[in-house]
């Protein structure tokens, strides 16, 4: 249990049988008055925010999540399918869930999926992917124009700018955190 | 897992503090000279106490068969008691829980007392106290503080808690006490309009929250108590000083009662300082705090700022 003195941004809680994190923490005392615990909550599982203001009073169930990994299936009317490839035990997680993660998800790829009592609720990505750049305009050598990046398209339909020696066909490593190139991969 | 800061914003590592730490030593400096100028006497009341003030919503940190002073308030009101007119302290005070932008469970307080007035005149000594301050610090008349512009020209605003319940909520202090949403309102509506061009001396609580100061003569159910704000920060609260031994023991039997209705443990019974009040003149008092004098001094927004360290920089083999 957590006592309201334990609150601070970051911190994971339950209300009403729901994961939230604290998104924006304020502590107010007037000096002879009671301590007042303002917060900004995000469900987890939805991605609503809430407003509460708790007392010194009040105290929290934490939350608490496993983690297994998993690899990537298919997607099918928003509804992303991941299998456990040791029992072949296969959850779904929506569009919302996903969030940016599908730019960089392809067939197959090993990912966390985060588990709340039982309830598939978010996932973990590998830091870097490597992914088939589907299109890009030709480089032409002296070009000046488009300065030293140009925007490409990937196999996920993610667009990006990379380095203007980066060509159709081929694969490069992306930063999953910032979407971000990161380098070419050699094939 | 990403760095999670304690608060919205990032503090200042304590090698970009240097600033705030001299402007605090300075700070510290031109109070001293103010008081002393003033023919104040400068007193060091213990830190270890065997009775804190009974106060419904302050917790006392234990430290053997004591506590950390969570404020000099009854032993410097003893002096007073003994014969000791005009006194002044700056001190370190305790308390239990309190952590947040403007909190630190160990803090730097100035309290200082003078018989013979009462609140009205005690707000012109903190108008000539302030306004000394900064001008010894070489701040501008206009102090600017996260993008507000607070005068100091004196006088400075007064607004009675009555006036500003009506203006800023649609409640009355009487009612919201009944509610038990006088804090709530306070923090949310009342405080973020307090001290915004100039300071602000909210006056006049409801005689229930009147803590240790006196009611006021003819207007029994208002207790002589201000607050000062900066910003919309509460910077000092002082009194009308209760000098009726009486009254006041009822009032703290009353808190001791409403810290155990809320589960919290009561210290002993400060007989002393009762024992003493009778003895005592009228005085007006007042507790200021000096880190968040600092904070707007120093345009910063957090309190962790202005310290050298706090109590997160403190703790060993922190989680990551």
């Amino acid at each position: 249990m957590y006592n309201a003195s334990d609150l601070r941004k970051g911190l994971k809680i339950q209300i009403d049988n729901e994961p939230y994190i604290i998104t924006v923490f304020e502590f107010s005392k007037p000096g002879k008055g009671q301590a007042l615990y303002r917060c900004k909550l995000k469900n987890m599982i939805s991605g609503i925010s809430i407003e509460r203001t708790y007392r010194s009073v009040d105290n929290f169930h934490p939350v608490s999540l496993d983690e297994r990994k998993m690899q990537y299936l298919y997607e099918q009317d928003n509804e992303y399918c991941f299998m456990d490839t040791e029992n072949y035990e296969q959850v779904f997680l929506n569009h919302e869930q996903i969030g940016d993660a599908h730019n960089f998800m392809t067939d197959n790829i090993d990912v966390v999926i985060l588990f709340f009592e039982e309830r598939p609720i978010d996932l973990t990505l590998p830091n870097f992917v490597d992914l088939t750049v589907t299109k890009a305009d030709p480089w032409v050598k002296g070009d000046s124009v488009s300065g030293d990046s140009k925007p490409v398209t990937l196999e996920t339909g993610y667009t990006l700018r990379v380095p203007p020696f980066i060509e159709e066909g081929g694969k490069i490593t992306i930063d999953t955190r910032t979407g971000e190139y990161v380098t070419r991969v050699k094939t | 897992m990403s760095h999670e800061s304690r608060h919205n914003q990032d503090q200042y590592p304590v090698r970009l503090r240097k600033e705030q730490l001299w402007l605090r030593a300075n700070l510290i400096q031109a109070i001293r000279a103010f008081f002393i100028d003033r023919q104040y006497l400068e007193v060091e009341t213990p830190s270890l106490i065997a009775a804190p003030a009974p106060e419904s919503h302050i917790d006392s940190i234990e430290a053997g068969n004591l506590y950390l002073q969570s404020s000099p308030e009854l032993l410097m009101k003893q002096l007073v008691a003994a014969g000791y007119n005009k006194i002044f302290q700056i001190c370190r005070c305790f308390r239990k829980n309190e952590r947040g932008r403007l909190h630190l469970p160990e803090f730097t307080m100035l309290e200082w007392y003078h018989a013979g007035i009462d609140y009205k005149a005690l707000m012109e000594e903190c108008e000539d106290l302030l306004f000394t301050l900064a001008k010894a610090l070489g701040k501008e008349q206009k102090i600017h503080y996260q993008g507000q512009t607070i005068d100091l020209e004196r006088p400075w605003e007064r607004i009675s808690v009555r006036q500003a319940f009506a203006r800023y909520s649609s409640i009355t202090p009487e009612k919201a006490i009944t509610e038990d949403c006088f804090d709530q309102i306070m923090v949310t509506m009342i405080e973020p309009h307090m001290g915004i061009t100039k300071p602000t001396f909210l006056y006049d609580y409801p005689a229930p929250l009147g803590s240790l100061a006196r009611l006021k003569p003819g207007e029994n159910d208002l207790a002589e108590r201000f607050e000062l704000y900066m910003a919309g920060i509460e910077l000092a609260n002082g009194f009308s000083e209760l000098v009726d031994p009486e009254e006041q023991e009822k009032r703290f039997k009353k808190d001791r009662e409403e810290r155990t209705r809320s589960g919290k443990i009561n210290y002993p019974m400060p007989e002393k300082f009762l024992l003493a009040l009778k003895d005592m003149p009228d005085t007006a008092g007042i507790a200021l705090g000096v880190d968040r004098l600092i904070m707007i001094l120093g345009n910063r927004g957090l309190i962790d700022d202005v310290v050298c360290f706090t109590p997160d920089e403190l703790q060993e083999n922190s989680r990551s």
